[in-house]
C-alpha cells in the first residue's frame, strides 16, 4: 500500500466518521418526545431467521402496524405517542446479539427493548437487559431454570415454561393411554444435540421414569443431520409405540417424509419444533393427522381466532401454533403496562409483575414473572393444531391415540 | 440389517456426491474456489420451489430450465468477475485467495437477493416422497434420484473428461494452465466453460436436493462446507473422485450412526477427512501437485 492511498483511506475514513457523528447528533436535537422508540435485535439471516421470521418477527410488526395505526402507545395521561422503531438483524450470531443491544441501550437510547429470539440468545442478552433496566419478556425461551433467572434477572419475563412442563405433560398422556391399555410402555427418543434437544431430554429421561414409561431407545444426533434412516430403523425394531424427536425444524420435515418413506408407523409420533407451524399441517394434509408436539391452542377461543385472522391479513402468512400467540400477547402486556404506567421502566416491569391483563390469550396474571397458564401439548386434529395437554384445563381437546397409519 | 444400511449410506452418499461435483471441476479446472457454491444450490432450489408450486412444472422438468440457467449464469459470471482475477494474476497462487475473496463477496449478493425475495423461511416441499424397494430396503424415490443423477453425470463427465479430445484439452488446462495455450488450447475459454459446467452441475443438484431437504435462503453455505470435504477427500477436479468420496462418507455416517451412534456421525467424517489428508494428501484419486 502507498502513501498516498492510505491518506486518501484516513481521509475517506474522517470524512464518514464525520458524517455518522452529524446523521448520528441530528435526533437528539428534535427529542422533544414525539415518539416512543422500541428496538430489538432479531436474526432475519443466519440459520435461526427460520424460526425467528415465523414466531417473533411478525409479531413485532403486526403489532406496531395495530399501534401505530390506532395513533400510537397509549400514555397514563391519554395522550397518544407512535412508535418509532430500530430495527438490527443480528445474523444468528450470539456476539452479534448482545452488541446490538447494549448498542440499543447506550447509543439509540430507545424506551423499550424487545428481546431476541431463541433460548440461547434471551439467555445471552439477560444481563445486559438487567443491567440497563430494561423489561425484558422472553418468549420464545424454554427453560426449566425460569425461577433461578428472575431471582437473578429481576426485570427477566419467562414465557414459554421449562422443558419438563412439557415433558411431563407428555409422559402424563403416553401413562394415561398405556393404563387403557392402547400404547405400550416403551419409548423411543431422539434428540438434537443443541439447546432445545438437550434441555428436553434431560427433563424427558426423569418425566419418562416417574410416570413408568421404559425408554428402550435414546440417542442424540449433530445439529444439520439430514438422514435419519437409520435411527428410524433402530426405532422401528426397539418394540416401542412411542417415537419421541426434540428436534429442530428442518430436522422435523426431515424425519415426517423419511418415516413415511419407511412405513414407519408407531402408535404416537411426537416431534419437535416444526411441527407447529402452519405450513407443516398444509403440506401434509391428512398424514397430518394424529401429530404430536410442543405448544397447540384452543380452537374455540375467539381473541386467539381472530388474532390468527389479522395476523395472517396484515402479515400474508398464518402464525405458529405454539410461540407466536404468546408473543402477542406478550406485546399487549408492555403495550397495557405503558398505558397505566407510563414510560419508566421501573414502574413498568413492576405492572408487568403484578398486574392482570387482557391479552389475546385470555386474561393473563403472571407468576413470580413467569407465564404458567400455557398449553403443553398440542395435536393435528382436523386441519388444526389444537391443544391436548394439560388435561385438566379449559378448552383442551381429547388427544387421538394411537394415531392412524400414513397413508 | 447390514444390507439396507449400506443401501442407505450410498444413497445418502449419492446426495453428497451429486453437491459436490460441480465444485470440483470448478476448482480443479477452471481454479477457482468458489465460496458462492453453495448459495448456487440453494438458488437452484428456490427456482425448483416456484416452478412447482407457482406454474406447477414438476421439479424433474425443472431441471431442463435449471441446468441451462446455472450454466448461463455462471458463464457471465466467470466473465464479469472472475476473469479480470484470472488476467491480473497470471496464473500465480495469488489467483486462490483472489478468487476466495471475490466469490466471498458474491456470496452475500446472492444470499441477499435470496433474502429479499424470499425471506429468511424454513422452505419445503415433497415430491416423489415414497419408497422404493431395493434389495429389501425402503429407498426414497428422490433420494435415490440423486444417487442416480450423480453416478450418470459423474460418470458420464468422467468418460468424456479423460476419453474425448475436448476433455483432454480441459485436463491440460486444469494440469498446466500456463503451457496448455503452446499446444493450441484456449486456456481462458476452457476455464470459462469449465466454470459454467460447475455450476450447471451445482444447480443440478440444488433442484434435486430441494425435492427433500429443508432449506433455507442462508443454508448454502452448509452446503460448500460438505462439497469442500468432498472435493478435497477425493482429490481436486476429479469427478470419479468426487463420486467415491461422496458414497464413502454417506457409508460412514450411516454405519456410523447405525452401529456406534448418531452423536458421532460427524466425529466419524472428519477422523476419515483427516485420515486420508494424512495417507494421501492430494486426496484419494488426486495426483501429486508437481
Amino acid at each position: 500500500m502507498t502513501a498516498t492511498s492510505r491518506r486518501a483511506i484516513l481521509r475517506t475514513l474522517g470524512i464518514s466518521v464525520c458524517m455518522f457523528a452529524v446523521a448520528a447528533a441530528a435526533p437528539a436535537v428534535s427529542q422533544g418526545r414525539t415518539s416512543v422508540k422500541i428496538g430489538y435485535a432479531i436474526s432475519k439471516t443466519g440459520p435461526n431467521a427460520g424460526g425467528a421470521g415465523i414466531t417473533t418477527l411478525p409479531n413485532y410488526e403486526l403489532w406496531v402496524k395495530e399501534v401505530n395505526e390506532a395513533g400510537g402507545l397509549e400514555l397514563p395521561d391519554g395522550s397518544r405517542l407512535p412508535i418509532e422503531v430500530v430495527e438490527y438483524d443480528d445474523r444468528s450470531s450470539a456476539e452479534e446479539v448482545v452488541r446490538a443491544i447494549e448498542r440499543l441501550a447506550t447509543q439509540d437510547e430507545v424506551d423499550f427493548i424487545l428481546p431476541p429470539w431463541g433460548t440461547g440468545f434471551n439467555l445471552a442478552v439477560a444481563p445486559l437487559f438487567d443491567r440497563f433496566g430494561y423489561p425484558q419478556l422472553a418468549v420464545s425461551s424454554v427453560t426449566d431454570k425460569a425461577p433461578e433467572f428472575v431471582q437473578r434477572w429481576k426485570r427477566s419475563f419467562w414465557m414459554l415454561g421449562g422443558g419438563s412442563d412439557y415433558t411431563d405433560a407428555l409422559a402424563g398422556l403416553l401413562k394415561k393411554t398405556n393404563d387403557e391399555g392402547k400404547i405400550n410402555n416403551k419409548v423411543a427418543m431422539i434428540s438434537v444435540a443443541d439447546g432445545f434437544g438437550i434441555d428436553l431430554v434431560t427433563a424427558a429421561r426423569p418425566s419418562f421414569s416417574e410416570a413408568e414409561l421404559e425408554v428402550v431407545y435414546d440417542v442424540t444426533y449433530p445439529a444439520g443431520t439430514t438422514d435419519f434412516t437409520s435411527m428410524i430403523n433402530e426405532a422401528a425394531g426397539s418394540g416401542a409405540d412411542t417415537f419421541v424427536a426434540f428436534s429442530y425444524p428442518p430436522e422435523t420435515f426431515a424425519i415426517t417424509q423419511q418415516a413415511q418413506v419407511a412405513k414407519f408407523n408407531p402408535k404416537v409420533l411426537y416431534l419437535g419444533v416444526g411441527t407447529g407451524f402452519p405450513n407443516y399441517g398444509a403440506d401434509l394434509g391428512p398424514n397430518a393427522e394424529g401429530m404430536m408436539s410442543l405448544g397447540g391452542i384452543d380452537p374455540n377461543n375467539q381473541a386467539n381466532t381472530a388474532y390468527r385472522k389479522r395476523h395472517e391479513e396484515v402479515t400474508g402468512r398464518a402464525p405458529d401454533f405454539w410461540g407466536s400467540v404468546v408473543t402477542f400477547a406478550s406485546l399487549q402486556m408492555l403495550q397495557e403496562a405503558v398505558k397505566r404506567r407510563g414510560l419508566d421502566r421501573e414502574a413498568v416491569s413492576d405492572e408487568l409483575s403484578n398486574g392482570t391483563f387482557e391479552t389475546v390469550l385470555g386474561e393473563v396474571k403472571l407468576e413470580d414473572n413467569q407465564l404458567r397458564k400455557l398449553w403443553f401439548g398440542g395435536q393435528w386434529q382436523n386441519g388444526n393444531f389444537v391443544a391436548v395437554a394439560p388435561v385438566d384445563r379449559e378448552g383442551v381437546s381429547q388427544a387421538i391415540m394411537p394415531k392412524a397409519s400414513w397413508q | 440389517m447390514l444390507v439396507t444400511t449400506i443401501i442407505n449410506g450410498l444413497v445418502l452418499g449419492g446426495t453428497y456426491a451429486l453437491v459436490a461435483m460441480g465444485l470440483t471441476i470448478q476448482y480443479g479446472i477452471a481454479r477457482i474456489m468458489n465460496l458462492a457454491y453453495g448459495e448456487t444450490i440453494i438458488a437452484a432450489a428456490f427456482l425448483a420451489f416456484v416452478l412447482n408450486g407457482g406454474l406447477g412444472i414438476a421439479p424433474l422438468a425443472s431441471l431442463l430450465i435449471a441446468a441451462p440457467a446455472g450454466f448461463a449464469l455462471s458463464y457471465v459470471i466467470y466473465g464479469l468477475m472472475l476473469r479480470p482475477l484470472v488476467r491480473r494474476s497470471g496464473g500465480g497462487a495469488g489467483l486462490e485467495v483472489n478468487s476466495i475473496l471475490a466469490t466471498f463477496g458474491l456470496l452475500f449478493v446472492i444470499q441477499g437477493i435470496m433474502l429479499v425475495l424470499f425471506g429468511g423461511d424454513y422452505i419445503s416441499y415433497s415430491y416423489m416422497n415414497f419408497g422404493v424397494d431395493v434389495l429389501g430396503a425402503s429407498v426414497a424415490a428422490n433420494r435415490l434420484l440423486a444417487l442416480v443423477l450423480a453416478v450418470i453425470l459423474g460418470g458420464g463427465l468422467y468418460l468424456l473428461l479423460t476419453r474425448t479430445l475436448w476433455g483432454t484439452a480441459l485436463r491440460a488446462v486444469a494440469v498446466a494452465p500456463q503451457s496448455a495455450p503452446l499446444v493450441g488450447i484456449d486456456a481462458n475459454r476452457a476455464a470459462r466453460f469449465a466454470f459454467a459446467l460447475g455450476g450447471a452441475l451445482a444447480t443440478c443438484g440444488g433442484v434435486v436436493i430441494s425435492m427433500y431437504q429443508t432449506f433455507t435462503a442462508s443454508s448454502g453455505v452448509i452446503f460448500t462446507m460438505k462439497a469442500l470435504i468432498v472435493v478435497i477427500l477425493g482429490g481436486v477436479g476429479n469427478l470419479a473422485g468426487a463420486l467415491s468420496a461422496g458414497l464413502l462418507l454417506g457409508l460412514v455416517e450411516t454405519l456410523v450412526a447405525t452401529y456406534v451412534s448418531p452423536g458421532l456421525t460427524l466425529a466419524a467424517v472428519y477422523h476419515i477427512f483427516l485420515g486420508v489428508l494424512l495417507w494421501r494428501p492430494s486426496g484419494l484419486f488426486g495426483k501429486a501437485r508437481r
